[in-house]
């Protein structure tokens, strides 16, 4: 994690997030096999029966593994497409931005491929908010070079918060999220606690010596993802 | 009729088997079985103590219809009346059209040769009923003709069992000393009328007699081939690019389709070229639909793989798959339906990478993780829907478990440092064991049983640890670790 804020700052910071309309996103995980990136994302779709288009590339399938409806909280369809190449993966994610009947699109590509440039980025963006579906490009491996993404988050695993039964056991998960670009609002950093049960996420400030903390409950801000 | 598709070698017996209440029963047999005592009907092991060395395959009967069913419509080369009759013939109504072929026996001669180049063997007759020439096909003389008088004559030394008469009725006749079909037509009628006056058609020798000679109607009924609904462009000169036609000829197409009220659910584009051969493309939509833009817009990177030859002067774009289709008003506002475009969407997709990569995950009731969730095609009906989770789960699964080597193992838990993907993970915390046992209804035997922890390592990665096995558990060395996905 990089600089780190004073708590004062985060005050207006906590509701940044909200009613945005929908666009594009990137998230890099810290770590190719990490899951927060996803899990961030899958939270943030908003809350419809409308199902997901869910596009992988071979490499992220074979090293990330593949998404697993039974892991998910909310129980919806998923439409899957596997391809092998990086540009059939922004191809279909933007032919499916163009259908308004999902609820969201969702697009694994690993590393840097010469065809996710800032063209391909940007029409990505522009075809998202045209049909007001969120849309995020989740990045593997990869470098966060030049991109028309109007979000951009660097997401990392941390360790998870207690149980409430079972000191010897992960309770939620906590992720470290880090918006370290944005068109629409100050970047930012905060540690997030999923809440699987409600899929909801916690967010609180990232703070060094950990004195606002997600169990801690005095700076709690609710997002809307 | 049998089907000699990948025939075995004529002087080994071989069986087709079906199931039967007491264990498989015989449905079919060649000709070196049948000369071996073989009777279809009889339960296989009976047989096999009588032909030890009895190949026994199992049958496909459903598939047996089907191709029945096709080889109905095949064959109207023939005559334009043809139907299915029970499971193992066919009954063509050739009146008027036995002449096209030079009279009734060469008409018999030309059906064997084409049904023997079709790989079948066939046995025919040609007869005034349907009755009579049932009984001949199948107990008759090879290739034998009745003419219209000669019933009695042709068909009085065939068995009792060419009346389709069901088996007890068989069997009362032959007790009754009436072996043979004259024997019944012998009888006076009255007799025959007080005897079996309660019967139903199957058990009643007097109608079926009836049907032999004609006094019962037993008229074909043809089913109907759906008519191919089909366009072409007839072109000047030889062209290389259908593309400009093709707009033009999906419109016209579709008004077609419009007047029969249908849609199509796929799409064949033939090019006929100058140098006499065709050549063709397919593509196939995931619902039925007659909208022209749409359907052009599925040939977008297809054309290119026509291979025009020195050019083709004749295209024709034939419907497939044409399904009933109900116009429906979508919104009030003129809009267009959300489902309407996912299917579109859908289309595209599978249009341009192929049926296999647009698949749609669904939950299935099992407790092995790699058998908890299927793929089907993206539109397709869930068929186990309600299916609930009730165990914690991970977000992403490995479609592979990779074996991870452990460096530290403690008795109880999970391994308290492990090497997965070169990279050392020191285990902090975890949740577990859950015990999933093989499900030994679809598991070979030998399969261990898998202990799941919930791991944690010290940069907070959550991580899904299997140890496959128990130590000294009879089923290989010692138990070996896997990770199979991550949490979030």
């Amino acid at each position: 994690m990089g600089s780190l804020r004073m708590h004062k700052d985060l005050v207006g910071q906590g509701q940044r997030p909200v009613a945005m309309s929908h666009t594009l996103s990137e998230a890099f995980p810290n770590h190719p096999t990490d899951a927060s990136a996803v899990g961030f994302a899958l939270s943030r779709l908003p809350r419809t029966n409308a199902p997901i288009l869910w596009v992988q590339d071979r490499l992220s399938r074979k090293e990330a593994g593949r998404p697993a409806l039974a892991g998910m909280s909310a129980n919806r369809p998923v439409i899957m497409v596997d391809l092998s190449r990086a540009a059939d993966v922004l191809w279909a994610m933007e032919d499916g931005l163009r259908c308004r009947a999902l609820g969201g699109v969702i697009g694994e590509v690993w590393g840097d491929p010469a065809a996710l440039d800032f063209t391909a980025t940007k029409r990505l963006a522009m075809r998202a908010e045209a049909a007001d579906i969120s849309c995020w490009l989740i990045r593997r491996a990869a470098s966060p070079d030049l991109s028309a993404a109007r979000d951009r988050w660097r997401i990392t695993s941390l360790p998870s918060a207690a149980h409430p039964h079972d000191a010897q056991a992960p309770g939620a998960p906590r992720w470290a999220l880090d918006l370290f670009r944005s068109r629409r609002s100050k970047p930012g950093q905060w540690v997030a606690t999923y809440d699987g049960a409600a899929d909801r996420v916690h967010l609180a400030a990232a703070v060094r010596d950990r004195t606002v903390d997600a169990d801690d409950g005095t700076a709690r801000k609710r997002a809307a993802g | 009729m049998e089907r000699h598709g990948n025939a075995p070698p004529d002087d080994v017996p071989v069986v087709l088997a079906r199931e039967g209440q007491h264990g498989p029963v015989i449905h079919a047999a060649n000709r070196k079985a049948r000369m071996e005592g073989i009777l279809p009907g009889s339960r296989v092991v009976d047989m096999r103590a009588i032909c030890p060395e009895l190949q026994v395959e199992y049958g496909d009967e459903a598939g047996d219809h089907a191709a029945l069913d096709r080889l109905v419509l095949w064959a109207r080369r023939w005559c334009p009346w043809t139907v299915r009759d029970g499971d193992d013939g066919l009954i063509l109504d050739t009146t008027g059209a036995d002449h096209l072929w030079g009279g009734e026996a060469a008409m018999l001669v030309e059906m064997e040769t084409q049904l023997s180049l079709l790989g079948l063997t066939a046995r025919l007759a040609v007869a005034p009923t349907w009755g009579a020439a049932w009984a001949l096909a199948r107990f008759g003389p090879v290739r034998s003709i009745c003419g219209p008088d000669e019933a009695y004559f042709k068909l009085g030394p065939l068995p009792v069992t060419g009346l389709r008469l069901d088996d007890p009725t068989v069997l009362l006749l032959r007790r009754l000393g009436l072996k043979t079909i004259g024997a019944v037509m012998d009888v006076p009628r009255l007799s025959l009328t007080r005897r079996f006056v309660k019967a139903g058609l199957q058990a009643n020798p007097l109608m079926r007699l009836d049907q032999v000679v004609g006094k019962l109607a037993e008229p074909v009924s043809s089913v109907d081939a759906k008519p191919v609904i089909r366009v072409q462009a007839r072109l000047a000169e030889p062209i290389f690019d259908p593309t400009p036609y093709l707009p033009d000829l999906c419109e016209a197409l579709c008004d077609q389709l419009k007047q029969a009220g249908q849609g199509c659910r796929r799409l064949h584009l033939t090019v006929y070229k100058t140098d006499g051969d065709v050549s063709y493309v397919d593509v196939a939509t995931s619902a039925a639909t007659r909208d022209p833009a749409h359907l052009h817009s599925l040939f977008r990177d297809k054309v290119e793989r026509i291979n025009p030859g020195f050019g083709f002067d004749l295209i024709t774009l034939a419907s497939g798959a044409v399904e009933e289709m109900q116009d429906t008003q979508n919104r009030l506002d003129g809009g267009s339906d959300a489902d309407l475009h996912l299917t579109r969407l859908i289309d595209r997709l599978t249009a341009k990478f192929g049926t296999h990569a647009v698949t749609r995950p669904v939950l299935r009731q099992s407790h092995v993780p790699e058998r908890a969730e299927t793929q089907i095609a993206a539109l397709a009906n869930d068929p186990d829907e309600g299916t609930v989770v009730t165990k914690e789960r991970p977000l992403r699964l490995l479609d592979h478990p990779e074996e991870v080597r452990v460096l530290y193992a403690v008795p109880e838990g999970p391994p308290a440092q492990f090497v997965w993907r070169r990279q050392t993970h020191r285990v902090a915390r975890y949740a577990g064991p859950e015990r999933i046992a093989p499900e030994w209804w679809k598991d070979r035997p030998g399969t261990r049983l898998r202990d799941y922890f919930k791991v944690e390592d010290q940069t907070g990665q959550r991580l899904w640890l299997y140890r496959e096995g128990l130590h000294e558990d009879g089923r290989g060395g010692d138990p070996r670790w896997f990770v199979h996905g991550m949490f979030a």
